[in-house]
């Protein structure tokens, strides 16, 4: 009678307790199941979900400008963009330096384009400047170079700046320029320079070993030249220029170049300023406009929502959010629209499936399975070769207007335009998702006991009441099912609109497509695309909910 | 089981609404040519005599349908030639099948002896809208195929097709497409990564569907919700999303760039037809296999693989027609080394139209009628192993 007294716990036939043993046994069971999931989760998240999550990043990403336009976007932080006036001199004069950078990396048109979505008309400007902005302080750099042929030798340079090859060197500017570079080229600046300058002369003329730098950053890595063998750029001289008139005190230098500089100090006294913003509004009179600079300074910060309020046809201006000039309203209307002819295709899918559906579920199985099969083909047809037979058939000299045509029905002149236009789209679409209406309601369908309905009619109801009281409420989960799959494909449905919808049949995937492969405007594209994830996460929620992602079939 | 009453119908009945069905012949006829009215009025006519002489003077049913169906064919020659011909011998049956239906009621026989006159019409007026329904989903897919062979280079039926004249049909569109250095490389392009993306999918998701099908596996539901996304986001979406990723990581523009964004794609349809096989997989079956010995990679290979690979295979199936039909993606994805059929067909149907698309396409619904008859075989006989429905 042991058993019956004993109260300590069960043991396993290894003498854990059972309790124990079962939770191992079932903790390995269960690393033994992520084992097996793990690689191909891993695998979807890379190739699947990461581009996903890198989309909505790039809806949001703003990047350019502050990369492009460092300096001058610090200068603006002090300037008050809702006033009247231009930002001062000083921004001016961050521009140069940063334009100068970004017309010797070619990224000036880029910022050019960007800030265009925002505010047209800013390309041009940009352009333009990139163009001219090496002549900036022109008279002022010939003054310099008049002076002493030496100012044009790139040898005089480069051991001016590098100083005695023991003296402490100023490395970190190096990796400052570098970085700099790099965020403004969107690619990596490492490798060998080749330079770098004394902290002797860093210290003496700050501006010009940071220009000479970045000079001789460029010249090594980009252009893959010998910086030692190169003439400076104008940018570095017009910074030389600068920091002798802002007084460098030459009188301690000892260094290379150290008699040229101080001619130059003394023989550039009597050169008139530069000025930067009078220099900028003779290349294009746009830097005068104070609309602009606002624009400038609005999208300055790394992260924007300009990209969605575009997507919704809204526009972010100092004072809040307006709507865009009616000319360029279109998105709203193609989201309205993508949404109705969704509707349209949902609606006449359930129509032309309900039957359908009907008829294979109550047919005896072998019709059934028989009719079936020409419910699959459509499903394993490829899409392009339904839609390539849908243009056949609704072209103007296509079969359905021949055959009209023949009957008399239409005369030759009047051929019927069923396709390029809403009409091709709804009914190229319905018939190509049918099949996804179909097959859900039919499994709904085959498991209505027909009992139901004869009993129904037994006990006095109509064909109508009966079918309407008792049949059709027990097949609404099929329709839900269905319409929901359907809806969900075809809110973001692409090919079919592409060639059969014309501009009026089109939809907004179409449009998304239009802007990563014809209008580059990459954020827009990622922000309406985000919307229309999103939209498409809620009805995916929703048919989780109400079917189980665990019961979608397939044939 | 059910009494069934094929007694015959009234010739008062009969003849009208054959009638009918001769009446609506009658009338394509007569809008053929340029006088719909006359036609429907002869059809009419014509066929209830028909059925009246057929009915109630001449009832051998052999002999009469026979005589209908050549009639109606050399009527049909003599109006339009050969096409003519067809449709009249197919008229001739139909409308000699349809006089008996009707006249010896056998249209009641599978039906259940009270139904009402008007259930009976409002029961075939629903197979009748069936039908229709059926027509509309299978029409655009047939009418392709004979276009193929046109011997011009329109995408409609010319009269010589229309005449079946020899001379309107070849084989041109064809040999195009296995001449033209574009459709070939196109061709190529599409079975070297159908394949391979597919492995990769099925090979993945046969794992995961199995790792899944365990009952202790934890966030089941979220870890579902992700291996099923792929099938839900729009495709477009999917597209932009990996062009702008795989830009970072170099893969845009490369063969394997295009198989990984592939094989993500296939991954749902494996997962959802290996679960669904799994649901009805007898777990005793490994016990015992485990019982008597094996060690889990030979209870793998040896019990569980020959049972579950039906649902394998048609995973298999449904992911290398994914990554076959697929455009959208490849579109971004790819770059011209990477044209695949459906890009160069997509290409063609919106710039230079030419019928060769439409003879890919037929030969594109051949493989399709290939893959659907393996499926549904698979299919079967997976649900005949596992017992869930007989034969």
């Amino acid at each position: 009678m042991s058993d019956t007294t004993d109260t300590g716990p069960v043991l396993a036939a290894d003498g854990t307790p059972l309790k124990r043993s079962l939770r191992r046994a079932i903790r390995a069971q269960k690393l033994r199941a992520l084992a097996l999931i793990a690689p191909l989760l891993i695998f979807v998240l890379v190739t699947f979900i990461a581009p996903i999550a890198d989309m909505l990043f790039r809806s949001v990403e703003n990047q350019i400008v502050s990369n492009t336009l460092p300096n001058t976007v610090a200068t603006l932080n002090d300037w008050d963009g809702t006033g009247e006036t231009l930002p001062g001199d000083q921004t001016f004069e961050a521009l140069f330096y940063d334009m100068f950078l970004a017309a010797e990396s070619k990224r000036h048109t880029r910022l050019g384009s960007r800030l265009n979505y925002e505010q047209a008309g800013i390309s041009s400007m940009f352009r333009t400047s990139g163009r001219n902005v090496d002549e900036v302080g022109e008279d002022q750099v010939e003054a310099l170079e008049d002076l002493n042929d030496a100012w044009s030798d790139e040898t005089f340079w480069f051991t001016m700046m590098s100083g005695p090859d023991d003296a402490p060197k100023a490395s970190d500017i190096v990796a400052d320029q570098r970085e700099r570079l790099a965020k403004l080229n969107q690619s990596g600046f490492g490798g060998e320079v080749g330079f770098a300058p004394s902290q002797e002369i860093a210290d003496l003329l700050p501006r010009t070993v940071r220009a000479y730098t970045a000079f001789a950053v460029f010249t090594a890595i980009a252009d893959e030249d010998v910086v030692a063998e190169e003439e400076p750029w104008e940018a570095v001289k017009v910074a030389l220029i600068e920091d002798l008139r802002a007084g460098a005190d030459l009188s301690g230098y000892q260094g290379a170049g150290a008699e040229e500089l101080r001619a130059a100090q003394a023989g550039l006294a009597d050169q008139p300023e530069i000025d930067y913003k009078q220099a900028f509004i003779d290349m294009n009179e746009d830097w005068a406009n104070l609309e602009n600079w606002k624009t400038i300074k609005m999208y300055a910060p790394p992260f924007t929502a300009g990209y969605f309020l575009n997507a919704i046809d809204l526009q972010k201006t100092p004072e809040g959010f307006r709507p865009r000039p009616e000319n360029e309203q279109i998105y709203i209307m193609l989201f309205q629209r993508t949404l109705f002819m969704s509707l349209v295709i949902m609606g006449s899918c359930i129509l032309l499936g309900y039957p359908v559906a009907y008829l294979l579920a109550t047919l005896p199985s072998r019709s059934a399975n028989l009719l079936m099969i020409l419910v699959l083909l459509p499903f394993w047809t490829s899409l392009l070769v339904r839609t390539s037979a849908w243009k056949v058939m609704l072209q103007q000299q296509g079969v359905i207007n021949d055959t009209l045509v023949w009957l008399g029905l239409v005369n030759d002149a009047g051929r019927l335009v069923m396709i390029n236009n809403q009409f091709g789209t709804i009914v190229a679409m319905t018939h190509i998702l049918l099949p996804f209406m179909i097959l859900p309601m039919y499994s709904v369908m085959s498991t209505i006991p027909q009992t139901y309905v004869r009993a129904a009619r037994s006990l006095g109801a109509t064909n109508w009441t009966s079918f309407w009281r008792v049949y059709f409420p027990q097949s609404v989960p099929g329709i839900g099912a269905g319409s929901i799959l359907v809806f969900i494909l075809a809110i973001g449905y692409y090919i079919t609109p592409e060639i059969v919808g014309g501009t009026t049949g089109t939809f907004i995937s179409n449009r998304i497509a239009y802007h990563i492969s014809s209008s580059l405007n990459w954020g827009l594209a990622a922000a309406l695309g985000s919307i229309l994830l999103f939209a498409v996460l809620i009805l995916y929620w929703a048919y989780d909910k109400i079917v189980g992602i665990d019961n979608v079939k397939l044939g | 089981m059910t009494i069934t009453i094929t007694e015959p119908k009234p010739i008062t009945f009969a003849a009208p609404v054959a009638g009918l069905a001769g009446a609506f012949a009658g009338l394509l006829v007569g809008t053929a040519h340029d006088n719909p009215l006359l036609g429907l009025a002869i059809g009419f006519v014509l066929t209830a005599a028909l059925a009246f002489v057929w009915l109630g003077v001449f009832r051998h049913e052999r002999i009469a349908r026979w005589v209908t169906f050549i009639a109606a064919g050399t009527g049909g020659y003599l109006l339009a030639g050969a096409m003519g011909a067809l449709i009249g011998l197919l008229f001739g049956w139909l409308i000699g099948w349809f006089i008996f239906w009707l006249g010896e009621g056998r249209y009641r026989a599978k039906l259940p002896p009270y139904t009402t006159a008007q259930q009976v019409f409002y029961h075939f007026a629903f197979r009748v809208l069936c039908g229709l329904i059926f027509f509309f989903l299978i029409t655009p897919i047939v009418v392709v195929m004979p276009l193929s062979f046109n011997a011009e280079n329109f995408f409609t039926f010319t009269p010589e097709m229309l005449r079946l004249d020899p001379a309107g049909y070849s084989l041109k569109h064809y040999k195009d497409f296995f001449t033209n250095d574009d459709w070939q490389q196109a061709m190529w392009n599409s079975i070297s990564i159908a394949p391979v993306a597919t492995m990769l999918s099925v090979g993945f998701g046969t794992l995961a569907a199995i790792g899944l099908s365990d009952e202790h596996v934890p966030f089941r539901r979220a870890i579902m919700t992700i291996l099923i996304s792929p099938m839900i986001v729009p495709l477009i979406i999917s597209a932009a999303g990996m062009y702008f990723f795989y830009s970072r990581l170099g893969l845009q523009g490369t063969y394997w760039g295009v198989v990984l964004a592939h094989a993500a794609l296939g991954i749902p349809f494996v997962i959802i037809t290996v679960t669904a096989t799994l649901v009805g997989f007898d777990r005793s079956l490994t016990r015992a296999a485990a019982n008597m010995g094996a060690n889990p990679v030979t209870t793998f290979f040896r019990v569980q693989m020959p049972l579950i690979l039906p649902g394998v295979i048609s995973g298999g199936l449904f992911a290398f027609i994914t990554s076959f039909d697929e455009v959208v993606v490849v579109l971004f994805v790819g770059s011209a080394g990477q044209k695949t059929l459906p890009w160069q067909m997509f290409t063609g149907l919106r710039e230079q139209i030419s019928p060769t698309i439409l003879a890919v396409a037929t030969m594109l619904v051949i493989i399709s009628i290939m893959l659907l008859t393996t499926v549904e075989m698979l299919r079967r006989r997976s649900e005949r192993l596992r017992g869930l429905s007989p034969g």
